[in-house]
């Protein structure tokens, strides 16, 4: 593919991401964070964030498939997933995180498993859309050309 | 630029605030990973920590390796609150709260707890930029403590001593002359310092067990409830030691006994259902008053060893032992009240001694044991455990009692023995509550006190409401015990020097080593001579240092909230 064609791709697919709050500001922080010392920083990152998040979510579905619930529980594995969310910017997951606490304090089951559905799909579509970014950058470094900031 | 002595051991100063150590500890990875990349990007030096206790052990090993302190709220292992103390305690480091969670409530106890910081996630580059102004703030306030604090004369004799001692008058009788040069002096004194700090010379006191000891012994004579920094200054006649660093060392004091309290508090209702029986295993967290049951012939033959150096020693796993210790060992007191309370009976006061004894090993207590008997007033106890329920009743035993099945170890054993229990830290709370039996092996216990231990409350508190539960013996009582025994505390004392450290007390080892953690409480000042703890390597001969920033009320009454850990350095 034309590597300007792929420059502007790129572009334009971040913006949509920003713009639909799949990413925030703190994502940009992470790439500013990125050097010649570390040239993957950002890759890295996120894919902690990934593993992470999937052990966490797992620990949510066990949860709260026990005969009795164990809210507290539940909560500080939401709570943790919201942290992290944070850090490379999942917007739409730290929000549904923040619904999900709620429904954990009121101690809602119907809610909470509302919620882990939620959390579980806006988690899919980030990993979806970063993975693809990832891609894109990639084949604009192997064609030779530098990521557009 | 600020020249910043003693304590940092990497020189920096000229390029302050770049190569700022800091310690970042957060259980979540991606965090971890992006905040060290941020820190270096500030040009810090930058360690990190996925869990409290390690981070802890790192702190604890390498003593002024950081100037500073960076951690997550909410942590597995240990509360982010409860590392914040136990940081300030031992360390006396700035620390920085971070979380997701920027409710109100929760950044006001953090504060509380002695933060210096609470930053929200997502964290910001200029936020960590910025962090190094807490360190250089602290710095500031001690040396400004040391100022304000030391002796005019001290201080005037010390920095513009050409002056003083040029004008015969200040050394000379004549008292008014002497007075308005010292009071002229001391004004120069001041503003030079205030305008370059870095020239003063900042001593830190180091709460060794011997000051701390003397220190609670002069609460103890004062009165709880009349005590003062400037009395406890007074009757503790140390050179060097200034209104300020007692000021603050009273206020850990205070609010360790509080915690201790709340804990205990805490732990009797919760204790009160639990009561029934002990847990059948060998960790039996009951029965301060089982015969030695398990008692530890291991304890008595040396399984300990006390760890000389600060690594720690996770593996507490004294059977039965740790309760037995424990318990014992909580200064069970009223903060107010049980310091001038005698020991109305002195048969009591074995008996509760025996069970303290117990816990320390079936040696000590029967060493202890005469010394027990003896009454001094309860001074004051480190921690209060109002409605102890404990089960076990303190029969009014020969000192034997307990005993029967340990043979009494020669006296150093037995100093080991109480030094092991006293020093055994108690894990934090949490792990205690998972863990009722308290259990530690000597070694363990030495392990645990690192030398520079400021956190010998927070263990007591630990320990306290599982103390509670287990002993039978009244708070009172037990206060009154320990305090009575002057060696006994004394081993605490020595034993608490040790820095116990929390973090790495297994769960099983909950110690309920209150009376060990009581430490300096009523310890008198008699020499107890541990072979281990005089372990140069252990002894931290630092020089003499002042401690931090005045405290806020230094005068107020005594509240318990906060521990204060023993250093085991020197006070030179």
């Amino acid at each position: 593919m034309d590597l300007v064609k792929l420059q502007r791709q790129l572009v334009d697919y971040k913006a949509s991401l920003y713009h639909e709050c799949v990413l925030d500001e703190q994502f940009t922080q992470l790439q500013q964070l990125q050097d010649e010392n570390n040239p993957d920083f950002v890759v890295e990152v996120v894919s902690l964030f990934f593993e992470d998040s999937e052990r966490l979510l797992n620990e949510l579905t066990k949860a709260l498939e026990q005969q009795s619930i164990d809210f507290k529980r539940v909560d500080a594995h939401v709570h943790q997933l919201k942290g992290s969310s944070s850090s490379i910017g999942a917007q739409r997951v730290q929000k549904s995180c923040i619904a999900f606490r709620n429904y954990c304090e009121e101690q809602n089951v119907e809610g909470c498993l509302a919620c882990l559905q939620q959390v579980r799909l806006e988690y899919s579509l980030v990993k979806t859309k970063l993975e693809y970014m990832f891609q894109l950058e990639q084949q604009i470094l192997s064609s030779g050309g530098s990521i557009p900031i | 630029m600020v020249l910043l002595e003693s304590g940092f051991s990497s020189p920096r100063n000229d390029v302050f605030p770049a190569g700022l150590r800091v310690l970042v500890v957060d259980d979540d990875p991606t965090w971890l990973k992006i905040l060290e990349k941020m820190l270096k990007k500030c040009s810090y030096e930058v360690t990190t920590c996925g869990l409290a206790r390690d981070a802890l052990n790192l702190l604890r090993e390498k003593k002024d390796g950081y100037d500073i302190v960076i951690s997550d709220v909410n942590m597995p292992d240990m509360d982010g609150f409860k590392l914040l103390e136990h940081v300030g305690l031992e360390m006396d480091l700035p620390v920085i709260m971070m979380s997701v969670d920027g409710e109100t409530s929760r950044v006001m106890k953090g504060v509380q707890h002695g933060a210096c910081d609470y930053l929200l996630k997502p964290i910001r580059m200029k936020e960590l930029r910025n962090i190094w102004q807490h360190v250089f703030r602290k710095k500031i306030h001690e040396v400004r403590d040391i100022e304000s604090l030391e002796g005019i004369e001290s201080i005037q004799m010390t920095r513009s001593g050409c002056d003083l001692f040029d004008d015969g008058h200040f050394l000379g009788g004549d008292d008014t002359t002497s007075g308005r040069k010292r009071k002229d002096a001391d004004n120069k004194h001041e503003d030079r310092d205030l305008s370059d700090p870095s020239s003063t010379k900042k001593a830190r006191v180091i709460w060794t067990v011997d000051l701390h000891q003397k220190f609670v012994k002069a609460v103890n004579q004062i009165g709880f409830d009349k005590v003062g920094p400037k009395k406890i200054l007074d009757l503790m006649n140390i050179p060097r030691l200034t209104r300020e660093n007692v000021a603050s060392h009273l206020q850990k004091y205070r609010l360790y006994l509080s915690r201790l309290q709340k804990e205990s508090d805490i732990k009797n209702s919760f204790i009160g259902m639990k009561h029934s029986d002990p847990p059948n295993n060998s960790t039996a967290s009951f029965g301060l008053h089982k015969p030695s049951n398990t008692m530890p012939d291991d304890v008595l033959n040396g399984t300990y060893s006390f760890p000389m150096n600060n690594s720690l020693v996770q593996t507490v796993d004294v059977k039965g032992q740790g309760d037995r210790h424990g318990i014992a060992s909580v200064p069970v007191a009223e903060p107010k009240g049980a310091l001038s309370k005698d020991i109305p009976d002195s048969h009591k006061t074995k008996s509760s001694q025996m069970s303290f004894d117990h816990s320390l090993g079936s040696a000590a207590s029967g060493v202890s044991f005469a010394s027990f008997g003896s009454t001094t007033p309860a001074r004051y106890s480190w921690t209060e455990i109002p409605e102890i329920q404990s089960k076990v009743e303190y029969e009014p035993v020969q000192p034997e009692n307990g005993f029967n099945q340990l043979p009494l170890p020669e006296p150093s054993m037995i100093e080991k023995e109480v030094n092991r229990s006293r020093t055994e830290v108690k894990p934090l709370f949490d792990e205690y509550r998972s863990n009722l039996v308290g259990h530690s092996s000597p070694a363990d216990l030495v392990d645990l006190f690192p030398v520079q231990s400021k956190n010998q409350t927070l263990k007591n508190q630990v320990f306290d409401p599982i103390f509670a539960t287990k002993s039978s013996i009244k708070t009172k009582d037990i206060s009154q015990n320990c305090l009575a025994d002057s060696e006994f505390a004394q081993r605490n004392l020595n034993a608490t020097g040790r820095e116990v450290t929390l973090a790495s007390l297994p769960e099983d080892l909950q110690i309920f080593w209150l009376q060990g953690d009581g430490y300096p409480m009523n310890i008198a000042l008699q020499n107890f001579d541990f072979p281990e703890y005089n372990d140069p390597a252990l002894i931290d001969e630092t020089p003499f240092y002042s401690y931090d920033a005045p405290r806020l009320d230094h005068e107020h009454f005594f509240d318990p909230t906060e521990y204060y850990a023993i250093d085991q350095g020197l006070f030179v």
